[in-house]
């Protein structure tokens, strides 16, 4: 198990499946020693294209090459990459349906200092919107790996909501990445945590104070955001009878939402909270500090849990 | 290249504006105006031997690519399409239509073959021409990608992104057509921002730049003609008239995107001869 960023895994990840793959080309929009793909640029020159600090250019250069059969990684910093972008996402990517795939890193308030035009809250809630697009966040550096593999296999258009921080490794090699499957990272029987990304991390440290007074709960990784796995979500919520989501974004349009609109549609009416941003603009500081003021730390999982537990 | 007969193609894009505006009648909505600007440049791309496709075979990876995007002209364009063997005179009837079987929407889609990329919103075709240049470029064909732009579209700002980039990339497979009919949808271009000067607006962006007019067939054939740059992409800043060729729409806002009624449609039809 590996301690890294999941924008380092990716980065290494596309070298890697680079090197025998021609279909596989990379965008980037002049941010690329950040987001990383210039590892993948200085490997495989002929097959990288930073298109400079143009993001719409960028999009639909990547849907031309994807009508030619490339599979085209687009990357950007994730405010910027689908911020500037919708239109083009939604006509030269969705509509289209061309094999684009959208990778967003930095995103969320673990982005930290640069402040909220640079914390992408609200990108779940863009691209989960659009018909035709699949939305996937790994938790750590294996599956980052995995699902960057998973997204070639798979044809179709996809984001790929990335970090900026290091995270802890949590999978190891007999982890299997599934697009559209959850997965459980640590049984427990009180109340069911759906997280994803960074927060994953931040509910194991929050169920571990959680342990010490006697309170388990298990903690399910959804990394496929749209199509989410209604079954996973149906069955644990039903057995264990409270739910808590955990998302550094919004608590609008993002994991929350999506577990909510399974429980609705299935009927499930059991105790139900979202650790998510509150439908603010944070501020400046540290990823840690933002986590601790706007609601996303393992302190606030570990009371909402109890919250809701309250409920049940 | 044989030189086809001017006179055979100049027929033709009568056939093709009659066709064009047939089906925007039928479907009572549609854009004459900025089909017709544009009809004497599609149908030499398609009819005078300058792109190299097989409708038959319309994945072929070797071919010529062409994008439409002002693809509000999707009337002109549907009845090239229909012409060239992509789809049957018949599909035309289900153009604006619900269940339209070929996916004849009012902005053409790749389900529809002969189709490369969506379009509805002006400014990105060029970006996506550039990228499929450059992935054609990528497999070694020597495919070339010919993309229609509107001069109302030039107001994009992601135009003259792609502008860079293609400079930057020096991707000489790519030829841009300007359709300078010079009117938009509510106003007159010059009115609403004003393009000039447009040659020299390419030639800054380091593009290969001609300009020529737009309805002269043997004109618009000599500068399909020429060989590719070695290094620029090229523009063609085509001067054509809005509604070409039927004498009340011409130079009119007023006919960007409205069908005839039965009244206009008999009288644009004399003219079309
Ligand atoms: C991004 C975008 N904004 C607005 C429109 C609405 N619209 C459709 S056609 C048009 C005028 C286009 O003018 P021009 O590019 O000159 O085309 P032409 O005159 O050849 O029809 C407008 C504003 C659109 N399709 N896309």
């Amino acid at each position: 198990m590996k301690d890294a960023a999941t924008r380092d895994a990716y980065g290494q990840a596309l070298v890697e499946l680079g090197a025998d793959d021609p279909r596989i080309v990379v965008l980037d929009a002049g941010v690329s020693d950040s987001s990383r793909s210039k590892k993948f640029g200085d490997k495989y020159p002929d097959r990288f294209f930073n298109m400079g600090i143009a993001e719409a250019d960028m999009v639909c250069t990547a849907a031309g090459l994807a009508t030619t059969g490339k599979i085209p990684f687009a990357t950007g910093f994730a405010c910027f990459l689908l911020g500037r972008t919708m239109d083009q996402i939604l006509v030269s990517v969705a509509y289209s349906n061309t094999n684009v795939k959208l990778v967003g890193t930095h995103t969320g308030l673990a982005v930290g200092e640069d402040g909220p035009s640079a914390q992408m809250i609200v990108d779940m809630a863009y691209m989960r919107a659009m018909p035709n697009m699949i939305v996937v966040q790994p938790a750590d550096w294996e599956e980052t790996v995995q699902a960057t593999r998973a997204l070639i296999d798979y044809e179709g258009p996809a984001y790929f909501r990335l970090g900026r921080p290091k995270v802890k490794g949590i999978f190891d090699s007999s982890y299997k990445f599934e697009i559209g499957k959850g997965r459980v990272v640590k049984k427990g029987s009180d109340l069911v945590i759906f997280a994803t990304g960074i927060m994953v991390q931040e509910s194991l440290v929050a169920m571990e104070k959680l342990a010490k007074e006697n309170i388990n709960v298990t903690l399910v990784n959804i990394s496929t955001i749209k199509p989410i796995d209604r079954e996973i979500i149906t069955e644990l919520a039903t057995s264990h009878g409270a739910v808590i989501t955990a998302e550094d974004h919004n608590y609008i349009g993002g994991l929350g939402d999506a577990v909510g609109e399974v429980l609705l549609d299935q009927q499930i009416s059991v105790p139900f909270k979202r650790v998510a941003v509150n439908d603010q603009f944070a501020e400046t500081g540290t990823g840690p500090e933002l986590f601790e003021k706007y609601g996303l730390s393992a302190n606030h999982i570990a009371q909402a849990v109890k919250n809701t537990l309250k409920l049940k | 290249m044989a030189n086809p007969n001017i006179t055979e193609l100049e027929k033709k894009a009568l056939e093709l504006r009659k066709l064009a505006l047939k089906i925007i009648y039928q479907a009572g909505s549609g854009h004459p105006g900025g089909s017709f600007s544009a009809t004497d440049l599609m149908t030499a791309l398609y009819f005078g031997g300058i792109m190299n496709y097989d409708a038959s075979n319309p994945k072929d990876p070797k071919r010529d690519r062409f994008l439409l995007s002002k693809g509000h002209a999707s009337g002109i364009y549907y009845s090239v399409l229909a012409k060239a063997g992509y789809i049957s005179e018949s599909d035309l009837d289900s153009y604006r239509k619900i269940n339209s079987e070929r996916f004849l929407s009012g902005h053409g889609h790749p389900k529809t073959p002969g189709i490369e990329i969506a379009s509805g919103s002006l400014g990105q075709g060029l970006s996506v021409a550039h990228g499929i240049a450059l992935g054609t470029k990528l497999d070694g064909n020597d495919s070339k990608v010919y993309v229609i732009l509107g001069d109302g579209e030039l107001h994009e700002g992601q135009i003259w992104e792609a502008a860079m980039s293609a400079d930057q990339f020096k991707t000489n497979n790519l030829i841009a057509i300007v359709d300078y009919n010079k009117v938009c949808q509510d106003n007159i271009t010059k009115d609403l921002k004003d393009l000039e000067p447009l040659e020299d607006k390419w030639k800054a962006f380091n593009w290969d730049v001609h300009r020529i007019d737009g309805h002269n067939m043997e004109a618009i054939m000599n500068v399909l003609q020429l060989p590719l740059h070695p290094e620029k992409p090229r523009v063609i800043i085509a001067d054509t008239i809005k509604g070409k060729g039927v004498s009340f729409m011409e130079g009119q806002t007023a006919w960007h995107g409205v069908a005839p009624s039965a009244e206009d449609y008999e009288k644009a039809l004399k003219e079309l001869v």
